[in-house]
């Protein structure tokens, strides 16, 4: 059974992506104790799944590394995963939360040997990899997956599978018995970071992203990318495996749209020149990128990537947004719009499509376990209504990693005042 | 710390240790050979039994230094954690076991690297001393923010409601700096009410800047002490320990202690003065988007009048982008990135107060996020006009203002008049001189170099912090003269520890962003000065209570060490000997891999450490066809690259790594001594390895220079190999990132191959 020992000097973290991640290390490594609660099995979120960060195209792994090591060494964070906020009651400096905890059926005895994978028969779409390949029953979510732990797929549960992995583990890790468990605690402030989603891309209907297999979204181009992905970092359809040297972004897919999501996902600019250097640095010269765009937001220094990108002369820009996606007899997407400068009409066939995909809370406006104030697309805003319960991150505006990060920063000082008062301290 | 040393060692039999391996024979060597006083074995070492075994001998006094044989130092970290005692780890699972094949005729090179990898440990752990901090350590809980606008005032604030008292300090006579004029600001916040009949019923509008209001908030705090007409003389210290001399404009100084610094300098307006074709200077009508607040601010409410006559403006026009995102000579390279939203703003000012017509000319509008698109809706509802134009000569005729633009949605060349044109001119970083160029100049080795250094700094700006360090005046800076260091997913991984930027000093940005930032860079300077009062690295070595140690008699004053530190921990005494400065001091060891006579060390990372290592690794002659190879990985990129590769041949995906391959994880390239490739050479390793992380403008060191550092070094050894009469290709040295599994584990076969090819090393020991 995991136990929580808290206080109302404790510091809720609820999410453990990058925004979570952050402000927990940042909090507990000015002494402050926090108890971080992820929903996946594993802590890192969304980053972990991209391949590269713009505008350095380093890769997110090697902050993470960092972040990994200073939340497994600081005695003050206690780590949660599988974990969701059910309750929070009380007010600014004196709350209780409750927390229910799913079954990973694998103990902390699990020395990511990988055996009970091998045994394992059954397979199910990867989350990881936006369901882009299959993964084991029993199964590490990625390599350098925080808690290094192996998950057994709930849905192997009281099959022979489940059998397997227990008797193939030599270290007596799989716990077949486990159940979910609630647990209460008190706490004085509470971090909400529970990030965003990608919007559901095949309610863009013209886009055709349900029907075209060669229309795809900018977070699974990211995994295609990597060549640690299920791709091997391959540029290919996914219809056919050829290699696709004609790709079109399409920005502000779901984003800036009075029929999807009225913001600006802000990241999405960025991301589409990113992924463009991946169709450039595969293909070289043969590569032949569109942007089609409305406004490129390379705002502030970001300025510097995009002139960059404009220097590869494989990748060309046209201001429009496109009108609709149709597929010709070969399976290749043809998009059709009209150039809003000098207003010429377009229909370009490509290898492949990748929407700009916008993003969105991945709580929905009605989903939180307490009153929180949000703007009509569901952010959270900073508001003394809010009382000890502050947003960072990805949960309270469309934001890139760094904004994140910044934001997140802050939010561990404004959760650090409210404990900091509940101990009456006096410096 | 107990005086007498004893020698544990802990080998694990799990996870196939005990099958593939002879543990019997690592448990003879680590004794014999490895010196350690005992050596007990556990089928499952990392498993609560195994770890109980470990802590009872820690604390009976049986182990003061613990030698673990089990999986990599990144798993199982948890479980392996004993603060009392000084430990090593000898990589057999992910090292050895994962990365080579379980066959009969491997088993013989896979077991002698295990045995390698134990002497190694053993080695290494003989060398180590646990880290206690040195008692020289002070908390002073009391911030230094420079800076008077809101960027800092929101610092002192935020600071200050954690319960930390502030000095506030500000160049001008008031509070508000060079946000101090503006009439409304834009909106914080996205609508709230949802779209009623495909109509938005309450977007943001702009609204009372708040200046005023946060200044009050700073005068009635008492925990707050603001000097105005104020500047940094003289900054000197350490986090916990600095001293700042704040002088005033009247000649006046006060000295105060502080434990952390935010700089919150702001930006300076860009000099519109650069623009004569949009006639600035020519006609008082043409206004950069600064000026524009005061003329707002002067009109209170009522039609805003434009200079030359004090006529109302009936039509006004927005450049956006004036003297930005170019690259002619005296214009910004980048964007502003609150300009656009500011237009906005302001446009609306001439809609609601005098009806005027109001026209945005954009390239791109960048309004991102959720409250930024409502606020370019918001002006859409106001009717402002938004234009993709890009304008190229404003003209004034007979009291009217010409506009030329070309119209880029119909492609044409066209033009528009108005009252007035308001050039949304962008943020100069209000930022001292680049303190690399001041370095520059002592370390230029000819006349002429230095001379080229000085005119670099000709025209550089009045330093904010004046600190007295060896390396320069203020925060280096990373581009277009802010100053930042790593701006992904550390924002605040600052190069001056202690020190951190906050605001438009570090990037452009907007009022909400920087008012957001200023609260992130409170924390991290109450974190940094909470962390030096324990003796503390922040960091990325957070919590390492260690710090450089130094033998000054073997000193040569040679000052690399103070040249090289990323972070300007080091000052010189009277002498020219090193002063280290310890919470400055990010524990990185660049200034351990750049002392050429070896008189830097720490207590868990030293000369020693790594050196013992190298040389307790069984050398095989020249004619046993068994070469060595020496790899050298940065621990943050390199070796956990190849810990990843352990994990997937472990699932089968077919890497391996040559058997005469010995890793040894360091904390960054640059700690890299000299010494270790030379004695390595000398005794007989036939390849070396070095694996850093990449050091361009993109650079990925977590410790900013010291891949660079090490590069530069590196570069030498070349000499060294020649006067050994050795082939330069025995040493290589890579830029390897952590997603490189193929590659990592590939470039050290490859050196396998070189060897191959140009034979042995000679110089067998």
């Amino acid at each position: 059974m995991t136990e929580v020992v808290a206080t109302n000097e404790t510091i809720l973290v609820v999410g453990g992506g990058i925004s979570g991640l952050t402000a927990a290390i940042e909090a507990a490594e000015t002494g402050k104790q926090v108890v971080l609660v992820e929903k996946r099995p594993y802590l890192g979120g969304r980053v972990t799944q991209l391949y590269k960060y713009f505008p350095k195209l380093c890769f997110p792994t090697c902050g993470l590394e960092i972040n990994q090591r200073r939340a497994r060494q600081n005695p003050n964070i206690t780590v949660l995963t599988l974990a969701e906020v059910t309750d929070i009651s009380g007010d600014k400096g004196n709350y209780k939360a409750t927390v229910r905890i799913s079954p990973r059926y694998v103990n902390d005895n699990c020395t990511a040997c990988g055996d009970c994978a091998k045994a394992v028969e059954a397979e199910f779409d990867d989350e990881y990899n936006y369901g882009l390949s299959r993964r084991k029953g029993a199964y590490l979510p990625y390599r350098m997956a925080q808690p290094s732990r192996y998950v057994l797929d709930p849905r192997i549960i009281g099959t022979p599978d489940a059998d397997k992995a227990k008797a193939a583990c030599k270290v007596d890790a799989i716990d077949l018995d486990m159940q979910p468990q609630d647990l209460s605690f008190p706490c004085g402030a509470v971090i909400w970071a529970t990030g965003w989603q990608p919007y559901d891309a095949a309610r863009i209907q013209p886009y055709g992203y349900d029907r075209f297999p060669n229309v795809i979204t900018s977070v699974e181009f990211e995994r295609m990318a990597d060549p640690n992905g299920p791709y091997a970092g391959r540029i290919v359809r996914p219809s056919d495996g050829r290699e696709a040297k004609k790709v079109a972004f399409i920005q502000c897919a779901g984003s800036r749209d009075r029929n999807h999501l009225l913001h600006c996902s802000r990241i999405c600019c960025m991301a589409s020149l990113k992924q463009a250097t991946y169709v450039s640095d595969a293909y070289k010269d043969a590569a032949d990128v569109t942007v089609y765009y409305i406004d490129l937001r390379a705002i502030d220094r970001f300025e510097d990537f995009y002139n960059k990108v404009r220097a590869i002369p494989q990748v060309k820009y046209v201001k429009s947004k496109p009108a609709s996606i149709v597929a010709d007899k070969d399976g290749n997407p043809v998009v059709h719009g009209v150039d809003t400068e000098g207003y010429n009409r377009y229909a370009e066939r490509f290898d492949l499509v990748v929407l700009a995909i916008g993003m969105e809370p991945a709580v929905p406006k009605d989903g939180f376990p307490v009153p929180i104030v949000v703007n009509r697309e569901g952010f959270i805003e900073a508001a003394p209504e809010n009382g000890g319960i502050f947003a960072a991150g990805g949960a309270s505006d469309a934001l890139d990693v760094n904004r994140a990060v910044q934001h997140a920063t802050g939010a561990a000082l404004r959760a650090i005042q409210v404990v900091n008062s509940v101990r009456g301290m006096e410096v | 710390m107990a005086a007498e040393k004893k020698l544990a060692g802990y080998i694990c039999t799990g996870c196939g240790i005990g099958e593939r391996l002879n543990v019997e024979q690592m448990r003879t060597i680590a004794t014999r050979e490895g010196k350690l006083g005992a050596c007990k074995t556990h089928p499952m070492l990392c498993g609560a039994e195994g770890v109980q075994m470990i802590r009872d001998d820690i604390a009976a006094g049986e182990a003061t230094h613990v030698m673990i044989g089990a999986c990599s130092r990144r798993s199982k970290m948890e479980a392996f954690s004993f603060p009392d005692a000084a430990m090593s780890r000898a990589n057999l699972r992910e090292g050895v076991l994962w990365l080579r094949p379980d066959t009969e005729e491997q088993k013989e090179t896979t077991q002698e690297m295990a045995d390698d990898y134990i002497r190694m440990a053993c080695a290494e752990v003989r060398f180590m001393t646990v880290p206690s901090a040195s008692g020289e350590q002070e908390l002073n809980k009391t911030l230094l923010v420079v800076g008077g606008g809101v960027t800092g005032m929101t610092a002192a604030l935020e600071a200050a409601r954690a319960g930390y008292p502030v000095h506030l300090v500000a160049e001008e006579n008031h509070l508000g700096g060079v946000w101090t004029d503006l009439y409304k600001r834009v909106p914080f916040r996205a609508a709230a009410a949802d779209v009623v009949g495909s109509k938005d019923i309450d977007l943001p509008q702009p609204e009372d800047p708040g200046v005023d209001a946060l200044a009050e908030r700073i005068r009635a705090n008492e925990r707050i002490t603001v000097h105005l007409n104020a500047r940094i003389t003289r900054t000197s210290g350490a986090p916990g320990r600095f001293s700042a001399d704040i002088s005033t404009e009247s000649g006046g100084t006060v000295t105060e202690n502080v434990g952390a610094i935010v700089q919150a300098s702001d930006f300076k307006p860009y000099d519109a003065s650069n623009l004569p074709e949009f006639a600035y200077g020519k006609s008082p009508d043409v206004v950069t988007n600064f000026e524009l607040e005061r003329l707002a601010k002067d009109a209170n409410g009522g039609p805003i009048r434009r200079p030359s006559d004090g006529k109302e403006v009936t039509s006004v026009a927005f450049i956006q982008c004036a003297g930005q995102r170019s690259d002619k000579p005296g214009h910004l390279p980048y964007c502003s990135g609150f300009c656009c939203t500011e237009s906005i703003k302001q446009a609306m000012y001439f809609r609601e107060q005098n009806g005027a017509d109001a026209t945005v000319l954009f390239d791109d509008l960048r309004t991102p996020g959720a409250a930024g698109e409502d606020f370019y809706r918001s002006g859409q509802q106001a009717q402002v006009t938004f234009s993709k134009g890009k304008a190229s000569e404003v003209v004034s005729e007979n009291g009217t203002l010409k506009v030329h633009f070309k119209d880029l949605i119909l492609n044409e060349d066209t033009a528009m008049d108005c009252d007035l044109v308001v050039l949304a001119t962008g943020q100069v970083p209000n930022t001292g001189p680049d303190p690399y160029a001041q370095l520059a100049v002592e370390e230029a080795e000819t006349e002429e170099e230095k001379d080229a250094a000085r005119r670099k700094l000709e025209n550089a700006p009045p330093s904010i912090l004046n600190l007295d360090y060896r390396q320069g005046t203020d925060l280096p800076q990373l581009k277009h003269g802010f100053v930042d260091s790593h701006f992904i997913c550390f924002p605040y991984e600052t190069r001056r520890t202690g020190i951190y930027a906050a605001g438009p000093c570090r990037r452009p940005m907007d009022m909400k962003q920087a008012m957001e930032d200023a609260v992130g860079a409170a924390l991290k300077a109450i974190q940094s000065a909470e962390n030096a009062g324990r003796g503390a690295a922040v960091h990325p070595r957070v919590g390492d209570l260690s710090y450089p140690q130094f033998r000054k008699e073997g000193c040569t004053q040679c000052k690399r060490c103070t040249v090289e530190c990323p972070f300007g921990a080091i000052n010189e005494d009277e002498q020219r000997y090193p002063l280290f400065n310890e919470s400055r001091c990010r524990r990185c060891g660049t200034c351990m891999g750049a002392c050429p006579v070896r008189v830097i060390s720490f207590e868990n990372y030293s000369i020693d450490t790594v050196g013992q290592q190298i040389k307790n690794v069984d050398m095989p002659d020249e004619f046993s066809e068994k070469p060595r190879i020496l790899a050298l990985a940065c621990e943050n990129d390199a070796y956990p690259a190849l810990d990843m590769a352990a994990q997937a041949a472990q699932m089968g995906d077919g890497i391996e790594l040559t058997p005469f391959a010995r890793v040894i994880p360091v904390r960054c390239l640059g700690s890299v001594s000299l010494s270790w490739i030379t004695d390595a050479l000398n005794t007989g390793y036939d390849g070396i390895v070095l694996m850093g992380c990449r050091r361009d403008d993109d650079y990925q060191c977590h410790f900013v220079r010291g891949s660079a550092m090490a590069a530069e070094r590196l570069s030498k050894v070349g000499d060294t190999l020649q006067q050994m009469q050795l082939e330069t290709e025995r040493v290589a040295v890579y830029e390897v990132a952590i997603t490189d599994i193929q590659r990592a584990p590939q470039l050290i076969n490859d050196m396998a191959a070189t060897i191959e090819k140009v034979g042995m090393n000679p110089f067998k020991m």
